[in-house]
């Protein structure tokens, strides 16, 4: 692919912190790579601001491999810019042409409320995690990975669920704000295990119940969700979660 | 939501269904309406049907309430929207808007009971001279002649292009609806899925189009 540089027009929300009133401010930066990757197109505007003395853009980021679901970037008005499966790290410059100008804003949910410029607090997350996002096991020796019989189709099923890494790309393109994907995700995942059948009666009610009480919207299943997901993660995923969750309801565990 | 809706697509099929009698009265051999006002008569004298009618009325409220209890409790979640909305690339205009259909339709319905539901449980079916529009079957028994009040109503153009903006609204509503129903009963194995999707998507063009011929054929005179 060809190698080529470009000058691009920023506009850029900036927040001081969570309380104060945000807005977007305009930057320009210059000899942009198009095999730089769009986070270093960032550090590039940043090493420029700290040379002026202004205040560098927070973003989020960790492992800039795509695992680690820390960026979380809406880039002219997509989740993650406008790759298809792919994280803000792993976006890269050739995905935009010289004079371009990229509108860069935070993800925008209740849900996540801005702790600074484009950094949102996705500890939700964490809490409906903590809700029950796990298995009980006994500690001890591991046991053999092929002492429990898993079906070939099950466990791609739950692997293909478990790729979701929690970026939570899908509650900033739904209309609602609805972090189902993510839960569906989390609950499919697990329940379609051995592993995880034995409380996933709890699991699926206490983990919706988390979830609404962090202040998620309602899923009315627009899709959007999908579309935007780095990791490709399923909307058959949500069907099975209303599944389980119907299913523990009448239970009634 | 979604039992709601299922049930209300169910009796969508009773209605297409009863009102494309109509269309026996077409051409040299038509019946003037006998077989569509006989099966009218029947469902409006059958005490099951008159106990579905409640369930029906019933559904639609829950189905209007909490449709916008939904869209209330969705529009406090981002106070902050986007400067750039991701608007049409990764949804439907339709499936991000089934409030507005919804509320459209709700309009057109309250049309639809005072032009036909209203006459035919309350106020009485007459013509515009004010006498009832009766039919007389052959035992003699004298029924509500509602495809004569039919005729009469769709002779207004407005009264027709309404009709139609409303069918529209529910093949758009029910494009996402129907899909939308099963996910969230859980249905997730994908070949059923794509099952009820085929027949989701042919459901919802075919039985508004059915629908909207209907003033269509009164008003361009294919019945009579």
């Amino acid at each position: 692919m060809e190698h080529y540089t470009m000058n691009l027009k920023l506009k850029i929300w900036r927040q001081a912190n969570r309380d104060a009133k945000g807005a977007f401010r305009n930057y320009e930066v210059s000899g942009i790579s198009s095999e730089m990757s769009f986070l270093e197109m960032i550090d590039v505007l940043n090493e420029k601001l700290i040379e002026n003395g202004d205040d560098p853009v927070a973003f989020d980021h960790d492992c800039r491999e795509g695992i680690c679901g820390m960026c979380s970037m809406y880039i002219n008005g997509r989740p993650h810019g406008p790759w298809e499966g792919t994280t803000t790290c792993q976006l890269h410059m050739r995905a935009f042409h010289d004079g371009d100008t990229i509108v860069i804003e935070p993800w925008r949910a209740n849900s996540f409320p801005v702790i600074k410029d484009l950094v949102v607090d996705r500890s939700a997350f964490d809490r409906i995690i903590q809700a029950g996002g796990y298995i009980s096991v006994n500690t001890g020796n591991a046991v053999d990975g092929n002492a429990i019989p898993i079906p070939k189709d099950k466990a791609d099923a739950s692997f293909a669920a478990a790729a979701c890494i929690g970026c939570g790309a899908c509650v900033a393109a739904c209309k609602n704000s609805s972090a189902m994907l993510f839960l569906s995700a989390k609950v499919t995942h697990l329940a379609l295990l051995p592993q995880g059948i034995p409380e996933h009666d709890s699991r699926v009610k206490d983990m919706v119940e988390r979830m609404d009480k962090e202040g998620f919207g309602a899923c009315s299943n627009t899709t959007a969700c999908e579309s935007v997901c780095p990791k490709e993660i399923k909307m058959t995923n949500i069907a099975y979660l209303n599944k389980e969750y119907l299913l523990a309801t009448l239970n009634n565990k | 939501m979604a039992l709601t809706g299922i049930f209300l697509i169910l009796f969508l099929v009773v209605h297409v269904g009863l009102n494309a009698c109509i269309w026996n009265a077409t051409g040299e051999n038509s019946d003037h309406g006998l077989m569509f006002n006989t099966a009218a008569n029947f469902m409006g004298s059958m005490v099951v049907i008159r106990i579905l009618e409640i369930g029906l009325f019933v559904f639609i409220f829950l189905h209007v309430i909490q449709g916008i209890m939904l869209v209330m409790y969705n529009k406090q979640k981002r106070n902050i929207g986007y400067s750039v909305p991701y608007g049409n690339r990764g949804s439907k205009w339709y499936s991000r808007s089934m409030g507005l259909l919804g509320t459209l339709i709700l309009l057109f319905l309250i049309l639809h009971w005072i032009n036909f539901w209203v006459p035919s449980r309350f106020t009485g079916v007459n013509g515009v001279d004010g006498q009832p529009l009766e039919m007389e079957l052959a035992d003699g028994e004298k029924i509500h002649n509602l495809f004569a009040l039919m005729q009469i109503t769709f002779q207004n153009l407005w009264v027709v292009i309404i009709y139609v903006l409303g069918c529209i609204s529910l093949a758009y509503h029910l494009l996402h609806g129907f899909n939308s129903a099963f996910r969230t009963l859980g249905v997730h194995n994908p070949k059923y899925m794509k099952l009820i999707q085929s027949i989701g998507y042919g459901f919802s063009i075919i039985v508004p189009f059915v629908f909207a011929m209907m003033p269509i054929s009164f008003y361009l005179g294919w019945v009579s």
